[in-house]
């Protein structure tokens, strides 16, 4: 064996991985070198990067069953070099962001046109550092390097959400986001920072080995929920979210929602199941319970908007709710009883991860190219785009359903086996949990079937009915470029849908290495067509039977009435009951559809109203749903902020012999207390 | 195998033949209790006839997502009655799809006609796609209760399953299914826009939902979403009587039972359509904001049929 094989056989996939780290910074530096090249980066640079993301899914799949394979760089501060390790953890969440940024990608090819606020280059190369420190956040190893990947993709993301930074709305949700971001990175910070335990030692390796009392693991693990919390959107640290995606270019939102929002799962994740030597019952309930009022909350909140990107933010924050829930449920199942359940809520969890990350990543894009092709992101000016659109819209088609959670595809497996582990939790030993969390489930189903008539309003609204504006009659569809990436994500949304035993039976990796169980052989034991729960006579699924069906009974019925039936068909104005002169007016608004929702739910929101009153001669009504926690703890918090600082502001004097006196003072008292 | 493969194909054909029946039975009664004469129980075929051999008229900007919604709307119906046992438990599709899929399958069905009720964008169409989506999402967390508890009793949620543990095992009366069945009853009025929610004769034009949503739609089109809401009618009496009565279905391989089966499941489809129309001759159709209410009762009731089990009956 000559060195060279020696080298190629120790050529491990975290190689690979990191490998693609460099190759995508080298990319965006690259692309300064021509930075207004609309043609080189958009042709060139972003479908090469889309070919590194690709390389990083397979290497993520190869990865889930190999053993943990470490690697120190010597690079950092002197006597703290990076640590790196790849399990199969970091593997999964490794698929999840390379196969959502392939999509996301290559769409960006066709997504740049002249004249656009941010230079090519430069959002070329914020781009892929962005990509490269979400990569090495699921990589890293120690809480030093973790920190500065995870304060690299915050600050990479952030001058993407600016990127139109002469909108002072834009800078005013950059600055939120900001804000947020690093409360957030402190809460992360001071949970590592208990975790190390006072030896010093940040690696995770030592982490793991330290013993943690129950308080001080769950002082951990609350510290890890505030943190990683933030970056994902649970209530109440939710706010960002609504105001950055909207302002984001689309691809950057479709960046955040399907693939950042996940490095915060995967944080919470590693540090409850990985880092802590203890799991408490009550953590589970915790996450249970705010899980599923985030994903009440947001998805009451999506029914009401009337900016399209603000819907699917809101629908994000649902998801992340209903990501919790499984979360707590695996918590609450691996605390009382350690078995093939709490395996069963973990699976669901990540397969919900990763349909999120393909379906709002579709999402996005879709509205990337309605606002590009129509220059238009509120709902209310939108309308028919079916017609003008159709690649956009049948791709999108997809993603509703999908994330409609509706059999067959993607969104409805994870949830099936949620509801799945749900019905198991009668079984739990503790008499009250036992009781509560099956109630729970009717909340998530709430949620679920809300989402539902949420993608009816997002769906129907942009590309049904009648054009609202006249300039609509203009719009074009996606280019090339787009379709790849739109039809990639879609195809995602369908494969991921059809072959769900296939995906338990990789993630086994991932739950064997967090609860020590596995669930894919259960759920590939009637084969390779079903999906099973526990056990066959317990629950069965089938999606590609169900889609075979549902196409074999389309393909029949259609024949059969066009064999013994005429086709004829005549077309003529709507009919609408008679009703003459029907104008695009008419037809539901966004308002108008999420007006239900408002007032069977009014208690959630913060609703102003401005009625007209009966001698008005313009009448005019507007009413405004808020978010109540705005009201109730943002703004009381932002003044007290404020208060505080104004009397701080006290000692700033301006004055060169008062800050020298401070200095005086500040010596005294130190040598005081040293001595 | 091919007797099961038979059983499939003979119930499936027969639910999709004879679904329209149950409607004209249930109008029928329906005629009599208001002390009208009725237009006979094969109405509903004369209607099908009828829009079969009309010239189908589109509106000028109608997609063709507008077509084939109707398509869809029929096949999930039908394949949904390839799953529900409703003769004999030996289905091999049934494996398929638990109780939960079957939802999602109707689900599937609802949000192809709410978005084709919004696709020739006039004013009653989408609101009918609206109101169908609300009612719909305030009735499934109370379904996925009732659902719980017969799943716990038989520690599945696969139809044929439940029915083998209610049907052929010990017989036992479970007090917690006596809730659930009435929440059950409640649910299926909303989703097969039935009295007190919905009705299903009227064109009154701001009390309609599930009307306003077809509006647009006429001749063969019409006539598969007619034909699809009749089966889903059938599907969900089915579907009740698998959990709630499941007695007389036959068990797999028992050829003996089936015509037994058979006339069970027409009397307990005749009781049934008649204690509907009973039902929707007694009330009144409530306003849409009323609906919450009602499904929220029908919630608390399956919430109590679930803590019943949990601590009444182990």
């Amino acid at each position: 064996m000559d060195s060279s094989t020696v080298a190629l056989a120790s050529f491990q996939p975290i190689d690979v991985v990191l490998g693609i780290v460099v190759f995508w910074i080298a990319l965006g530096v690259l692309g300064l070198t021509a930075r207004q090249n609309l043609r080189f980066i958009g042709h060139i640079l972003f479908p090469v990067s889309a070919a590194g993301s690709l390389i990083l899914a397979v290497t993520g799949v190869l990865a889930l069953a190999t053993p943990p394979e470490t690697r120190v760089l010597m690079l950092g501060l002197p006597d703290l070099p990076f640590h790196l390790r790849l399990d199969a953890l970091s593997a999964f969440f490794l698929i999840l962001l390379g196969g959502a940024s392939a999509g996301i990608s290559i769409y960006s090819a066709g997504y740049f046109r002249p004249g656009e606020t941010l230079v090519a280059g430069l959002y070329g190369l914020l781009y892929h550092l962005f990509l490269a420190a979400m990569a090495v956040v699921i990589l890293a190893d120690d809480a030093y390097l973790f920190m500065v990947a995870w304060e690299a993709m915050a600050l990479s993301s952030y001058f993407l959400v600016t990127s139109s930074h002469r909108i002072p709305e834009i800078r005013r949700a950059g600055f939120l986001y900001l804000l947020i971001a690093h409360l957030g990175a402190i809460g992360i910070l001071l949970s590592f920072g208990v975790m190390q335990g006072g030896h010093g030692d940040y690696t995770f390796a030592a982490m793991r080995a330290s013993h943690l009392t129950d308080f001080w693991a769950s002082v951990t693990f609350l510290l890890a929920l505030f943190g990683f919390g933030a970056k994902a959107g649970i209530l109440p640290l939710h706010v960002w979210l609504p105001e950055a995606h909207p302002a984001a270019p689309s691809p950057v939102s479709a960046l955040m929602s399907g693939v950042m929002l996940k490095t915060a799962i995967y944080g919470m994740l590693r540090v409850t199941f990985d880092l802590l030597p203890v799991q408490l019952p009550w953590w589970g309930v915790v996450a249970l319970l705010l899980g599923l009022l985030t994903a009440l909350f947001g998805v009451m909140f999506a029914a009401v908007q009337t900016d399209m990107k603000r819907l699917l933010a809101y629908s994000s924050i649902e998801n992340i709710g209903v990501i919790l829930v499984g979360i707590g449920l695996t918590l609450v199942f691996h605390a009382y009883a350690p078995g093939p359940l709490a395996a069963l809520a973990l699976a669901a969890t990540l397969y919900h991860c990763l349909n999120h990350a393909f379906f709002k990543s579709l999402l996005f894009l879709v509205t990337g190219t309605v606002l590009h092709s129509t220059h238009e992101r509120s709902l209310g000016k939108l309308g028919g785009l079916i017609r003008r659109m159709p690649w956009v819209a049948w791709l999108g088609l997809v993603g509703t359903i999908a994330i409609a959670g509706l059999p067959p595809l993607n969104g409805f497996a994870s949830e099936w086996l949620l509801l799945q582990a749900f019905l198991a939790t009668p079984g739990l030993p503790s008499p009250y949990l036992s009781m509560l969390v099956p109630v729970g489930s009717a909340a998530v189903v709430l949620a679920i079937a809300l989402a539902g008539y949420v993608m009816v309003k997002f769906y129907g609204v942009i590309f049904l009915g009648q054009p609202r504006e006249e300039k609509l009659a203009e719009a074009h569809d996606a280019n090339w470029f787009e379709r790849v990436g739109l039809v990639w994500l879609a195809l995602g949304c369908v494969a991921l849908g059809l072959a769900p035993a296939f995906v338990l039976l990789q993630l086994d990796h991932v739950t064997s290495l967090l609860t020590g169980n596995a669930v894919g052989a259960t759920a590939a034991q009637s084969g390779w067509l079903f999906v099973v729960a526990t056990s066959p006579e317990r629950a069965s699924y089938s999606p590609l039977l169900f889609l075979l069906g549902i196409v074999t009974m389309l393909l029949i019925t259609f024949v059969l009435v066009r064999k013994f039936y005429h086709g004829r068909v005549r077309t003529g104005p709507a009919w609408d009951c008679g009703y003459p002169q029907q104008t695009a007016r008419m037809q539901d608004t966004a308002e108008g559809f999420g007006q239900p929702v408002k007032q069977i739910f009014e208690p959630f929101f913060h609703i102003e109203r401005q009625m007209p009153s009966p001698f008005d001669a313009r009448p005019r009504y507007q009413g405004k749903a808020d978010d109540k926690l705005w009201y109730a703890l943002y703004l009381p918090l932002a003044r007290l902020v404020e208060r505080l600082s104004m009397l701080i502001g006290v000692l700033q004097r301006g004055r060169i012999h008062i800050y020298l006196l401070y200095s005086f003072v500040t010596l005294l008292v130190l040598l005081l207390v040293t001595r | 195998m091919t007797s099961s493969i038979f059983s499939q194909l003979f119930q499936t054909l027969l639910v999709v033949l004879l679904a329209p029946l149950l409607l004209g039975w249930v109008n029928q009664c329906r005629a009599w209790l208001q002390n009208k004469s009725g237009a006979g129980v094969l109405q509903p075929y004369r209607v099908l006839h009828k829009l079969f051999h009309k010239d189908a008229v589109l509106a000028e900007n109608a997609s063709s997502l507008f077509r084939t919604a109707p398509y869809v709307q029929f096949a999930c119906m039908v394949l949904v009655a390839s799953i529900v046992p409703m003769v004999a438990t030996d289905l091999p599709f049934a494996a398929a799809a638990d109780v939960i899929a079957l939802v999602g399958l109707f689900a599937l069905a609802r949000l192809f006609a709410a978005l084709a009720g919004m696709d020739v964008g006039t004013a009653f169409g989408s609101m009918g796609a609206r109101r169908e989506m609300l009612v719909a999402s305030l009735a499934e967390p109370a379904l996925l209760m009732i659902l719980f508890t017969p799943s716990l009793i038989a520690q599945s949620t696969s139809l044929t399953t439940i029915v083998e543990v209610l049907a052929h095992h010990r017989f036992v009366l479970y007090p917690s299914l006596a809730f659930a069945a009435v929440a059950f009853a409640m649910v299926a009025l909303a989703e097969n826009a039935r009295i007190p929610i919905d009705n299903p004769a009227t064109h009154l034009e701001l009390t309609m939902i599930h009307e306003a949503m077809i509006l647009e739609y006429s001749a063969r089109h019409l006539a598969l979403i007619e034909w699809a809401s009749a089966i889903k009618l059938a599907n969900y009496s089915a579907v009740g009587i698998a959990l709630f009565l499941p007695w007389g279905i036959a068990a797999a391989g028992d050829w003996q039972a089936i015509p037994f089966a058979l006339a069970a499941l027409l009397l307990k489809l005749l009781l049934g359509g008649a204690a509907l129309a009973l039902l929707e001759t007694l009330s009144a159709k409530m306003r849409i904001f009323r609906a919450p209410e009602f499904l929220g009762t029908a919630f608390l009731l399956a919430v109590l049929g679930m803590l019943a089990r949990l601590l009444l009956e182990r």
